[in-house]
């Protein structure tokens, strides 16, 4: 506490009058607009412009041919073959990525850090690698592969090699987003419910679930997201067998080698409008349960 | 019920929490463990509970070996340190948990768990927030809630970690008033943790000094006070 009549002397009527001050985490006007101008303009060039050139050129010639293009047997195929991988592989990563992050939060071992750079792999391997990997383990040519052809249950050039390269390539997701969050958890609440005698798969479902849903349904769309999206490693196992093997991103892709623009881009479109739609999704459900995730939130 | 700890060791890893201790804890008592931060109280309780198992020793409840009991079976009314209330329920759910815990043939009808939801309400002074999520209940009614959450399995015995740890001084007094009424009412075999001395002396028909994970002494408040059996409980106490 100081006496405010020491200033006086020092400052002049006219600077009382206007003092100049601002909040201190508050930047100047020029500041704000250059900083909001960048963000604004990287947003516009980087996401919005890419996606608006995709729908025109989907549209390039008329709305009917957009929608022709996409009921053309390739066409159809790709899509059902595109949402089969991502129904079969977003639930079998939702439960290992629970899985893996119970183990990895909920219990101390040995070997965990050595878990965790495990599951982080997929993200540091390139995607074709993968693919290469699981041609090299599951392709005719290998004694595995060579038995799984003889007897029926061809894996390379198939779907399941399909599914197997989408599991691969979107594991972590699920895992990166629970991890942290059953961290800070901890494990008290759990406990708790243990004390008041409830069996482990109840805590699990009535505590830990309820808690982490949030985290869960981001680590879903993401892994839905990259699963209908991934190019590299499906490639190389699918074989690009047009109208067997060929997912939605594989068939643009030929598409758009063989100048069929429209088909191409229409194809992307609905692509894009498939991932616009699970970010929808998100929101809407943030948006309708934004009491209940404020309430559960820690202070 | 009595509770005897009968030569109760526990290493984690390297480090050793518990030296083997003994203790009786006789039916209906009020005990205070009381120590500093790694004296091992927090251990013991948590080995009372069933949340963590001996390295060796023995737990007897009313002279039946307990050491493998497991924590479901127990039926120790537990009340954690940050109370580890369920954020994601109201204070009713939160209370009635234990009770729909149950297997299907001795789970209570709604009807009863809602009966027995409100006494416990009534129990802790806090009819009118059945309603309500953790997160908008102060402290206090934060602990008592957890508390009547405990109650509600109809417990064997009551363990406390810090119960009052959280709290300001003066909602601390208040609720040690309400602890005490609360093990005299329902006549409970209660052991709380704590490392504030006044608390342990003013609210426990029994005190037990830890340090180092060995008990230092065992006795009325009174007695602590005027005999410390070692110089560590002599300043201890006087701290």
């Amino acid at each position: 506490m100081y006496d405010s009549t020491l200033n006086e002397p020092l400052l002049s009527p006219a600077e009382h009058a206007a003092p100049k001050w601002r909040p201190v985490t508050d930047e100047s006007p020029l500041t704000k607009l250059v900083l909001i101008a960048i963000a604004l303009g990287g947003l516009a060039v980087l996401v919005l412009a890419p996606l608006a050139v995709v729908f025109a050129e989907a549209l390039a010639k008329g709305a009917a041919a957009a929608v022709t293009s996409l009921t053309k047997p390739e066409a159809w195929s790709a899509i059902k073959l595109t949402l089969i991988v991502a129904a079969v592989s977003v639930p079998v990563n939702a439960v290992f990525g629970i899985a893996a992050a119970w183990t990895i939060t909920k219990f101390d071992f040995r070997g965990k850090a050595f878990l965790i750079t495990l599951i982080d792999l997929p993200f540091s391997v390139s995607p074709v690698v993968a693919g290469l990997a699981l041609v090299l383990l599951f392709g005719a040519n290998s004694v595995l592969g060579g038995w799984l052809v003889a007897s029926g249950f061809p894996i390379v050039f198939a779907l399941p090699g399909i599914v197997l390269a989408s599991v691969f390539v979107t594991f972590p997701f699920v895992a990166r987003e629970l991890i942290p969050v059953m961290i800070e958890q901890g494990r008290t609440e759990e406990e708790a419910a243990l004390t008041l005698g409830a069996s482990g798969w109840r805590v699990f479902l009535t505590v830990t679930l309820p808690n982490i849903k949030w985290a869960l349904l981001y680590g879903v769309l993401l892994c839905n997201a990259r699963a209908m999206g991934e190019f590299g490693a499906v490639a190389v196992v699918s074989g690009k067998i047009r109208g067997q093997t060929a997912t939605m991103p594989i068939t643009i892709e030929m598409l758009y080698n063989e100048y069929l623009s429209v088909a191409a881009f229409s194809l992307a479109a609905l692509l894009a409008a498939l991932a616009l739609l699970t970010l929808a999704l998100k929101t809407m459900l943030e948006w309708r349960h934004a009491d209940q995730l404020a309430a559960t939130r820690r202070h | 019920m009595h509770i005897e700890i009968d030569e109760i060791a526990k290493t984690f890893g390297a480090t050793t929490a518990l030296h083997p201790v003994s203790l009786p804890i006789p039916s209906g008592a009020l005990v205070a463990l009381l120590g500093p931060s790694g004296s091992g109280k927090t251990t013991l309780l948590r080995i009372l509970g069933g949340l963590e198992f001996p390295t060796s020793g023995r737990v007897l409840f009313d002279g039946q070996d307990a050491t493998g009991l497991s924590v479901q079976d127990r039926r120790a009314g537990f009340v954690f340190q940050s109370y580890a209330l369920f954020k994601h329920m109201t204070v009713f759910e939160n209370i009635a948990y234990g009770l729909r815990a149950r297997p299907r043939r001795s789970r209570p009808p709604e009807a009863e768990i809602e009966r027995r939801v409100t006494k416990l309400l009534e129990l802790i002074q806090l009819p009118q927030i059945a309603g309500r999520f953790p997160n908008q209940l102060s402290g206090g009614q934060r602990q008592r809630v957890a508390l009547a959450r405990a109650l509600a399995i109809e417990p064997r015995m009551l363990l406390l970690d810090e119960p009052f740890g959280a709290l300001d001084a003066r909602v601390r007094k208040e609720l040690r008033h309400g602890l005490r009424e609360i093990h005299d009412t329902t006549g409970l075999t209660t052991v709380f943790v704590t490392h504030d001395q006044d608390e342990a002396m003013e609210l426990a028909d029994l005190v037990v000094v830890m340090s180092m994970g060995k008990i230092e002494q065992v006795g009325r408040p009174q007695d602590i006070r005027a005999r410390p059996a070692t110089p560590f409980v002599r300043e201890f106490i006087a701290a």
